[in-house]
């Protein structure tokens, strides 16, 4: 399979505190990638480098390279509106705006791309059918986006991320924080969305990192420890930590 | 380890109730105690001359207070409208701006001396910078003082206000290739927006019924308000301080109170108008 992230040698800091130490990871194309360990081992930092979503803050900063599609997306003279139309990202907690379920996902598209008003509700209504979401809310587009149900609102983020054609999608643990009947339609969700993106997941939950994805990487302290086909490190891990991990030991 | 009895716990617990249920007692009824009286004085001058009149020179009957009812409505909100807009930008710098450390440390001091500034020296400033130079006192003057007041108080509430915005939603609105100037306005304040407003309403209630600085700078006038920007004009505080304290008619000491009645009312309306703004707002969410 294509290669459509390199991280090499990656570190970061918050202050003076590093937080990832020599990160190398390779993110395969149209594949699920599943970042998991233990809670502050940096996977939820590690993600955030790949859309510098992080320079929000300035006290964060970040070293290495990370090369999406070869090209180094740290370098200074990278778009970093143009590189997060890219590489869109879906967070912990649904974050619908405050507008209506039609707006949140058009008031994006309309920055990004220049539309006709007829292209961009045919836009709007292939993104709210890719993030399985249409059948639900087809009558009510018109509706504020926080009326919707907490999964609901979920997949309006997921929609709002696809809609703009990214490439890749980073997924915060998506599912923490909706019940377990949505959790499942987004996992199945995800599963059709990587014949289209690249996927980069961060999760807690070890039979959802078995579940959906290909290739499992394992943080500890701000390491990764252990990369591999998901199969291979779910049932036959090589490092004694990872093991542990999984097992249940500790985390 | 010695067990504390649960008699002690239960009783201190019951001691703390006991004492908040009473302060809040004692503070609901000095407020029922202050609109009853304005009610009992002031309900004797309402009627509909009242309301139509405007205010008359000492001696001559039939005077109402409708020129100053108007013209407190353009003196407060001309200060509204002068006072917002700086506000809710220094408010966003506050906010979503934080590394802008110098100018905002400095503009939240300002912001602290003039909240602590009694508003007689905010009427003596004006009246030295407005109404010498330009020769008259005038509405619009009167609305300088009162912005200078509401400023403060709006930027304030504007960045607590955004403050309350759960950061994933700006991280979100980032992480789509917003720019930070569209991620503040459309999204971080579109989500305030109600909160933004009920700050500028309270604050437009708090500046409503003050008097000092009007007396420096809209001074009054018993004649129609629509010489606000050049000419001294009529407005309930300075109408409620002027007949009540300076006149001799009994007849005036009661419009006194009935124009006391009308700030009043209209200040609760105000303050009602934000509770059920607010409380839309979290049905919303």
């Amino acid at each position: 399979m294509a290669i459509k992230i390199q991280t090499k040698n990656l570190n970061f800091f918050y202050g003076t505190h590093q937080a990832l130490l020599n990160n190398d990871l390779t993110v395969e194309e149209n594949a699920i990638t599943a970042v998991i360990g233990p809670s502050g081992c940096g996977k939820s930092t590690h993600l955030r480098v790949y859309n510098r979503i992080f320079e929000l803050y300035r006290e964060q900063r970040a070293e290495g390279e990370v090369l999406l599609d070869g090209q180094n997306i740290l370098a200074a003279d990278v778009d970093v509106l143009e590189l997060r139309r890219r590489v869109g990202m879906i967070f912990q907690k649904p974050t619908p705006f405050p507008m209506s379920v039609f707006e949140n996902v058009a008031y994006p598209l309309r920055l990004h791309y220049k539309l006709s008003r007829g292209e961009l509700s045919d836009r709007v209504r292939e993104a709210l059918i890719g993030a399985s979401l249409w059948d639900e809310v087809k009558d009510k587009l018109k509706a504020s986006g926080l009326a919707l149900s907490g999964g609901q609102q979920q997949r309006l983020c997921i929609a709002r991320a696809i809609a703009v054609e990214p490439e890749v999608l980073l997924m915060d643990e998506p599912t923490s924080a909706i019940d377990p009947v949505a959790t499942l339609k987004i996992e199945e969700l995800m599963v059709t969305l990587k014949k289209q993106f690249t996927i980069v997941i961060v999760t807690h939950n070890m039979q959802q990192a078995a579940r959906i994805s290909d290739v499992t990487a394992f943080f500890y302290k701000g390491e990764i420890i252990e990369t591999g086909a998901t199969k291979q490190i779910f049932t036959n891990p090589r490092n004694r930590k990872t093991e542990e991990y999984i097992t249940g030991r500790f985390g | 380890m010695k067990k504390k009895t649960i008699f002690f716990r239960k009783s201190a617990d019951r001691l703390v109730r006991i004492a908040s249920g009473l302060a809040v007692a004692v503070a609901v009824a000095v407020m029922f105690w202050i609109i009853f009286t304005v009610f009992r004085h002031g309900s004797a001058a309402l009627k509909p001359s009242f309301f139509i009149n405007p205010s008359k020179p000492y001696g001559i009957p039939d005077g109402g207070i409708a020129n100053a009812l108007i013209g407190t409505v353009f003196i407060t909100f001309g200060a509204a409208v002068l006072a917002t807009p700086p506000a809710l930008l220094g408010g966003i710098c506050l906010s979503e701006y934080k590394e802008f450390r110098r100018f905002n440390a400095t503009l939240r001091f300002a912001a602290n001396v003039m909240m602590g500034m009694p508003s007689v020296i905010v009427g003596l400033f004006v009246y030295t910078s407005v109404v010498v130079p330009t020769g008259n006192f005038s509405g619009l003057a009167g609305s300088i003082a009162l912005a200078i007041i509401m400023f403060p108080v709006i930027m304030r509430t504007t960045e607590d206000m955004l403050g309350m915005v759960p950061y994933a939603l700006r991280e979100s609105a980032l992480a789509l290739g917003l720019t930070r100037t569209r991620t503040t306005v459309q999204i971080v304040c579109r989500s305030a927006r109600k909160g933004l407003l009920t700050g500028i309403l309270l604050a437009l209630s708090r500046v409503s019924g003050e008097t000092a600085p009007l007396l420096f700078t809209a001074l009054f006038a018993d004649r129609w308000p629509w010489g606000y920007f050049n000419q001294p004009t009529a407005n309930l505080p300075v109408l409620i301080t002027e007949y009540s304290t300076n006149s001799p008619f009994a007849e005036m000491h009661r419009a006194g109170w009935g124009a006391a009645l009308v700030v009043t009312v209209l200040v609760l309306a105000i303050n009602v108008a934000t509770r059920i703004i607010f409380r839309e707002k979290k049905h919303g969410h």
